[in-house]
């Protein structure tokens, strides 16, 4: 179809340095969302015939991710980050205090084109709250004061990248040290130890001989005896579903495939989580030794590190860790003289999508389309990126990896419990005293983890953020670990003060605005639940809404298409059993109450026939209860 | 054809072919699970979720689940119709749906699932998305209102006419059917009345300009016989098996 504006200059750039090729296309659209503030109609038109796929396809892949826009929105883009933990240090206060100096309407660009600010899903700064994004980088620790500094340079029309370094200064946080974040490994130490495990062990010529590491002669067993040692840790994975990590690999590694490929899990959008972002940041060389180590076992070639866009300010330093891990031979070919030791890996950046953390969703996003959850099986082992055998695996898992390749399997196991070896980072926020990470031996309860980080008169944890589990102080003496409360890392302790139905609505709106809509029951389901909740907040709730809630959340958690929609839920469930009463405050009557409020929308023709008598009342025992 | 393996559908066996889904064995075997998104044409994805059933205990869509020899599975139970009713509630409230002035009643697949399932009611606050529709193909008028995002339209589009007219964009509730053009209007695309596409659609969103009520309404697919009947007729057999 004809069109009468050409694409800006730089779409040509984004396709070259993309190859043209279709499976980059997220990355292609988060270049050019980058360069020109949003994706025109003449780019997608372009985009579409350089890379072959339909322009629909094109803008459908635009259209999923939160990040990248197809229309103009504005020169900054201002994102507050809405976890429930970015509230509680006064978000909601600050954005509003942020629009109204810029006379801003949420989600609106202003006229002159020059700004639009709305809010995002959790950002991962949870322990230095509230953030914000600024075209697509991190601001922590916002305050009145930041924010007046931030819309000086936006009225000064400062491009970002020239914004003072100050603003963008993330700090680690690292509060607790174990075998993992105290490992005193150099680059390349769990390589060669892989490597070296071989000949000393003896064991047998591998079984599968479809993996050409079996070429390798100078270390015929290195990848079995490897993953031996990998299995014998029962390591299991650290991104939520507690996978043991030496069954996936050896699936992967006995799969049929022309290629294996190795992913880094490293969307980490569950709120409350930020462990593999200070895992990103300081020990960026772990968690590619680990890559390196599944690759070298499963005889992999390529690898992706699949980072979540609001962690963009990693992209470049860890590009630049990977090139010097190249020019040390510990990626690319020959890696530390080992012949047809070849591996490499690219960095993926994502666009504001959490269900892009679902691994297969991770790999539909990978190859460049819509970020939906595959249909299972097959999995990911045999059938994952362009249908070949794929390892995908948590950022934390893979940095266990490299610990065990080197001390082995036997030392991991004797940390941590029976059936949960090893150490578990957590990602600590909410109302305490020393928010940040913590590395424990499994096992810990919750109990010693709030004394540790400082929390007092708590009244709730949330375990493993929304998707999770919320427990109340009866249960402060249960332990983290797979066989009693596990976690994928996130830990937001709230006070007394706090309002558990607060905390149950803003991940009721976490969810909502996150499913991929895939299927009928998370799409629908997850905006109705959000729909109740709003109407329990604004006090027009009944008994009947809490029925609802309960019908709605079962059939979400019977017939979902992924994890998202099954445990979607979970907060509200748990909510509604353990803290009932701060939904039962909000009812306005114990039965049926409309979500409409009719005798409200008579107030207007009240006002102008200056009539409050009771026949100019619908309901007027509503009316009473509304005032109360 | 392989010897008879079969599993059990609500207590009663099902046989079945290596290679078959629980759905397409169970149509075949005339034993009716209700569906939206399936079609016997295409590759099952999966999404509308109403043909949910219990396999061994466990919740899977019958459409994308292998059969396999000696399972349980359970359909016909007041929980799973429960749920199936809540989720046809959930796609009337999501999309817009006022069947007596559609031309597609009585041939809607949304709506005889509704009948045949015994929704009563809505249930739930109507969304009321705003979704304009569009006439400006000659031949062709899309009323996205209805649209219940089977994706049907776009595999028939991609796989059979080779065209890709349509595509999915958003994301959850905002996820919305677009068309293949810059302008966004089906005129500017290369769809043809012929088009597979155009004969998918199993509610009232593709919709044959002209020819609305050529089937009065009382006489049509589903006026004459439940869904629950006509989805067997319609189901492929194996050669020689008799319909009905
Ligand atoms: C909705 C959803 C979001 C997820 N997000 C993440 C994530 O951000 N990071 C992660 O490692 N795993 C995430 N997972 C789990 C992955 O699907 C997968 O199990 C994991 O990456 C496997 O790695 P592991 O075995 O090392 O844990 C998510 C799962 C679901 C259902
Ligand atoms: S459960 Fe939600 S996120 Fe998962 S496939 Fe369904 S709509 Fe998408
Ligand atoms: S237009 Fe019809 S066929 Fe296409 S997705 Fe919507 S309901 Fe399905
Ligand atoms: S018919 Fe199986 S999910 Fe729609
Ligand atoms: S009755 Fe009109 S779309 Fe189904």
């Amino acid at each position: 179809m004809p069109n009468d504006t050409l694409p800006e200059p730089g779409v040509d750039d984004a396709l070259n340095r993309n190859r043209r090729d279709p499976a980059r296309l997220v990355q292609i659209l988060r270049e050019v969302q980058t360069q020109y503030g949003y994706i025109s109609p003449a780019a997608l038109t372009h985009i579409a015939g350089a890379v072959g796929l339909p322009r629909a396809r094109v803008e459908g892949v635009a259209g999923f991710y939160s990040f990248l826009h197809t229309r103009p929105a504005g020169r900054y883009r201002v994102l507050f980050s809405d976890n429930i933990t970015d509230r509680m240090q006064g978000s909601g206060r600050l954005f509003d205090y942020f629009c109204s100096k810029l006379w801003l309407e949420r989600g609106k660009t202003s006229e002159d084109g020059l700004i639009r600010a709305d809010l995002t899903s959790c950002t991962g700064l949870c322990d230095q709250g509230p953030a914000l994004l600024v075209n697509g980088f991190a601001i922590p620790r916002l305050t009145e004061e930041r924010l007046d500094a931030i819309i000086d340079l936006i009225r000064a029309r400062i491009p970002v990248p020239a914004w003072p370094h100050e603003h963008f200064e993330i700090t680690e946080n690292v509060r607790r040290k174990d075998i993992l974040l105290d490992h005193a490994l150099q680059p390349g130490d769990a390589i060669r130890a892989a490597i070296a495990r071989g000949p000393r062990a003896g064991l047998e010529t591998a079984s599968n001989e479809r993996s050409w590491r079996e070429a390798v002669l100078s270390a015929p067993q290195g990848p079995v005896a490897t993953l031996e040692e990998i299995k014998r840790s029962n390591l299991r994975g650290r991104g939520g579903a507690g996978f043991t990590t030496g069954l996936k690999w050896e699936a992967c590694r006995s799969a049929l495939g022309q290629m294996r490929y190795v992913v880094c899990n490293a969307d980490e959008g569950e709120p409350g989580t930020f462990k593999d972002r200070v895992l990103l940041t300081r020990y960026a060389d772990l968690v590619i030794e680990g890559m390196t180590v599944c690759a070298y076992v499963i005889g992999a070639a390529r690898g992706f590190i699949y980072l979540r866009g609001e962690y963009r300010h990693l992209l470049d330093p860890l590009e630049e860790v990977l090139e010097a891990r190249r020019n040390a031979y510990l990626l690319g070919h020959g890696i530390m003289g080992q012949p047809g030791l070849d591996f490499d890996i690219e960095i993926h950046v994502g666009a504001g999508a959490y269900i892009c953390g679902e691994e297969s969703a991770l790999i539909e996003s990978l190859e460049g389309r819509r970020g939906v959850p595959r249909n299972r099986p097959p999995y990911p082992v045999t059938h994952g990126y362009l249908q070949q055998p794929t390892i995908v695996n948590n950022v934390e898992t893979f940095c266990a990896a490299a610990l065990i390749a080197i001390h082995g399997g036997e030392w991991y196991r004797g940390f941590g419990t029976a059936k949960s070896a090893g150490t578990k980072l957590l990602s600590v926020s909410g109302d305490c005293a020393r928010p940040g990470v913590y590395e424990y031996p499994f096992g810990v309860t919750i109990r010693d983890v709030l004394e540790d980080c400082g929390a007092v008169d708590t009244q709730a944890v949330q375990v493993s953020g929304p998707s999770g589990v919320c427990l109340d102080e009866t249960e402060f003496g249960r332990r983290i670990a797979f066989e009693d409360v596990p976690t994928a890392g996130s830990f937001m302790v709230f006070n007394r003060q706090r309002d558990m139905f607060e905390v149950a609505r803003n991940f009721s709106h976490f969810f909502a605005h996150e499913s991929c809509g895939f299927c009928t029951p998370c799409r629908v389901g997850t905006t109705l639940l959000r729909n109740c909740m709003d109407k329990l907040h604004a006090g027009h709730g009944s008994q009947h809404d809490l029925t609802e809630i309960v019908d709605i959340a079962r059939v979400l958690q019977a017939t979902s298409h992924c994890g998202l929609g099954h445990t979607a839920c979970n907060p509200l469930f748990d909510t509604l059993k353990k803290f009932r009463p701060s939904y039962e405050r909000r009812l306005s009557s114990l039965a049926f109450s409309p979500a409409f409020d009719l005798d409200g929308a008579l107030a207007a023709a009240r006002q102008m026939t200056g009539r409050d008598d009771a026949g100019a009342h619908l309901q007027p025992e509503a009316a009473e209860g509304a005032g109360r | 054809m392989n010897q008879a393996q079969s599993f059990t559908l609500d207590g009663a066996d099902v046989p079945y072919r290596p290679g078959q889904t629980i759905i397409q064995a169970a149509l075949a075997a005339g034993r009716y699970i209700p569906h939206l998104c399936y079609h016997p044409e295409f590759k099952p994805h999966g999404s509308c979720k109403l043909c949910t059933v219990k396999v061994d205990g466990r919740d899977m869509a019958a459409c994308t689940t292998p059969a396999a020899p000696g399972i349980a599975v359970e359909s016909d139970t007041q929980e799973i119709n429960d749920q199936r009713r809540m989720l046809v509630q959930m796609l009337f409230v999501e999309g817009n749906h006022f069947c007596p002035s559609c031309e597609q009643s009585g041939n809607c697949m949304l709506q005889a699932v509704a009948y045949d399932l015994g929704v009563m009611s809505p249930r739930f606050s109507h969304l009321y998305p705003s979704r304009p529709v569009d006439a400006s193909h000659p031949e062709i008028l899309l009323d996205f209102d209805r649209c219940i995002l089977c994706e049907l339209c776009i595999r028939a589009s991609a796989e059979v006419d080779r065209k890709s007219v349509f595509a999915l964009s958003g994301r959850g509730i905002t996820k919305r059917l677009i068309v293949n053009a810059a302008s966004g209007r089906l005129a500017d695309t290369n769809l043809a009345a012929s088009d597979k596409a155009t004969q998918v659609c199993p509610v009232g969103v593709i919709l044959r300009k002209g020819g609305a009520f050529a089937v009065p309404i009382g006489k049509r697919k589903y006026d004459l016989k439940p869904i629950s009947a006509r989805a067997l007729e319609d189901a492929p057999r194996p050669p020689g098996a008799r319909h009905g």
